[in-house]
């Protein structure tokens, strides 16, 4: 089902021309609002007037991921505190999270692409949508909850974990579509099997899946063991959370809002735009939010774009499954872990020489993050309680920082491989 | 009246005590007293050595980390109750001691207990004034 068909099936001239209008709009807003955009217009001489078309936009200065550090928490925020009514955090690459900030358009907004996203599969207001994405700063399940009831779809507001509690209510509430991260999928596929649950007595049709990274084998798998429609659901806090994309049942790409998120590919190193079916670095631009409005925004995931015809009817255009990333950043569980931030959680224990190294797993579809670190002079007790304790003291603040529980394991000296270049600190023997 | 300990962190992962052990019989260590703390990932070897600075070094050369403790050694005599009485004595007076390991020495009739307290000097007075002899590490290395 397409729910909004005026803008997924607009021509592409008319939404050449709405993507302008909005463009041009918000680029008079953050320049007027944000003073960190001015001054990036200003030193490259660029003047709101000068964006009149889509076109223009590569006229634009970038933004990254260290300008949202640098100006945390509110400093990109385009619209005024008392009209920001929701603030959501993500992963930063150090000690301070990513923040974004949402006005009641916004938040509007957002439950619109997510609705969009919902109908892509299957749903609609007879709908049971059971979100097991993670309730709170993260926005994966907060996006998904407003889009559900934008919908007029029943949402189970169940957020993750607590896997029986999430079967039973699955059987008793009759959901339809299940709303989760893939490996999470995987895991409730098992758990059905183990528990003997009969599938029959489920009413799951199909599930949307994204917040990490995952193949076609893997959906496949999905789909045969749980029975259901797997879609796939991209989307980032910066941009707005989940709803940048989704793909239909034709499984070609991810069809992007881009009525919202004006999409580009670019060369990581040249920074020039990329044309059509090339990889290179997505970049979006935000042309119609209030809160934070990020202009030519670099994810550093890795994609192409496509715009010919889709057999679903949308003409909204499409962004290849993103598999791989331009930085070192990991997502486990679902939530985005940057090596640096484990270091500057290592170098802040006075004794620990930050010899360290991050393995990554995939046991039983539970991904797994264990941090090596080798047992300096400085850092050894000759007491097992003060190992344990140091231990339990970096267990804890690692948890604190990365919003995920690790595991921590003291190595002897030497053990972990010293090299010439560049330290290898991951290995990640998961098989995506 | 002290007597210095070495401590050797050990991954639990094979082959790594083996190493350490062939490492200092190799180099003519002799071991006089051995304990070993575990815990799911790894353990702490404890040892009493004649020479601890050449083992000491012996060890780090060979790869692992290690230092010295100070420790002290008794004597308690070799039957029952024997441990219990020193035990006794110094839990009356509120001693903490962070661990303890034994080792039979065979010329004496008496067995060696080797334990680490926060409160040393404390200590020394308080099991003096029970009698309970303390050896100097003369006395340990002497078997």
């Amino acid at each position: 089902m397409i729910y909004n068909e005026k803008i997924e099936c607009m021509s592409r001239d008319e939404m050449h021309n709405l993507q302008s209008k909005k463009l041009a709009e918000t680029v008079n807003r953050v320049y007027k609002n944000v003073p960190f955009y001015k001054d990036k217009m200003d030193k490259a001489g660029i003047k709101p007037e000068d964006i009149k078309s889509i076109d223009d936009i590569s006229k634009l200065p970038f933004t990254t991921k260290k300008d949202l550090r640098d100006n945390y928490p509110f400093g990109l925020f385009a619209a005024k505190q008392e009209d920001i009514v929701r603030i959501h955090a993500s992963s930063g690459t150090t000690g301070k999270p990513t923040v974004v900030g949402y006005t009641k358009k916004d938040i509007e907004n957002w439950a619109e692409v997510c609705a969009r996203t919902i109908a892509l599969a299957g749903g609609h207001k007879g709908s049971t949508v059971q979100v097991a994405y993670g309730y709170g700063l993260f926005t994966g399940g907060l996006g998904m909850h407003y889009g559900g009831e934008k919908l007029g779809a029943s949402v189970v507001p169940m957020s993750s974990g607590n896997t029986k509690k999430q079967l039973m209510l699955m059987e008793d509430f009759g959901t339809t579509i299940l709303c989760c991260t893939p490996s999470y999928a995987l895991y409730l596929a098992e758990a059905i099997e183990e528990m003997g649950i009969d599938r029959s007595k489920l009413k799951l049709k199909s599930g949307i899946f994204g917040a990490e990274p995952w193949s076609e084998q893997m959906r496949t798998q999905i789909e045969d063991r749980l029975k259901i429609k797997a879609r796939d659901i991209y989307g980032l806090s910066e941009i707005v959370g989940p709803g940048v994309s989704c793909d239909c049942e034709y499984k070609t790409g991810l069809h992007i809002n881009e009525d919202y998120f004006y999409p580009e590919i670019i060369d990581p190193d040249s920074l020039k735009q990329i044309g059509y079916d090339k990889k290179g670095e997505l970049v979006f631009t935000c042309i119609e939010k209030e809160g934070i409005p990020l202009l030519r925004y670099r994810t550093k995931d890795i994609s192409s774009l496509s715009n010919d015809e889709c057999g679903c009817g949308r003409t909204l255009v499409r962004m290849q499954k993103v598999m791989g990333r331009s930085d070192d950043m990991l997502i486990i569980r679902g939530v985005n872990v940057f090596p640096s931030q484990i270091e500057s959680v290592l170098v802040n224990f006075a004794d620990v020489e930050p010899h360290y190294q991050i393995i990554v797993e995939r046991k039983e579809n539970f991904d797994t993050l264990e941090i090596q670190v080798e047992v300096s002079e400085k850092m050894f007790s000759d007491e097992v309680r003060r190992l344990e304790m140091l231990r339990n003291n970096i267990k804890a603040e690692m948890q604190s920082v990365l919003g995920i529980s690790v595991d921590i394991k003291f190595v002897e000296p030497k053990t972990i491989v010293r090299s010439m270049g560049k330290a290898v600190r991951v290995i990640d023997n998961r098989k995506i | 009246m002290l007597i210095k300990q070495i401590s050797v962190f050990i991954e639990n992962r094979k082959g790594r005590l083996a190493s350490l052990t062939k490492a200092l019989g190799q180099n003519g260590i002799d071991l006089i007293a051995l304990s070993i703390a575990d815990t799911t990932n790894f353990g702490i070897m404890r040892c009493i050595v004649e020479d601890s600075d050449k083992a000491l070094k012996i060890i780090k050369d060979a790869g692992f980390t290690a230092k010295t403790t100070e420790v002290l050694a008794v004597e308690v005599p070799d039957r029952p109750g024997g441990l219990a009485e020193v035990l006794g004595v110094l839990d009356s007076k509120d001693i903490d001691i962070e661990y303890l390991y034994s080792f039979v020495r065979s010329k004496t009739e008496n067995a060696l207990i080797l334990f680490r307290v926060e409160e040393i000097q404390k200590t020394i007075e308080i099991l003096t004034e029970k009698g309970i002899r303390i050896l100097t590490s003369k006395e340990v290395y002497s078997i």
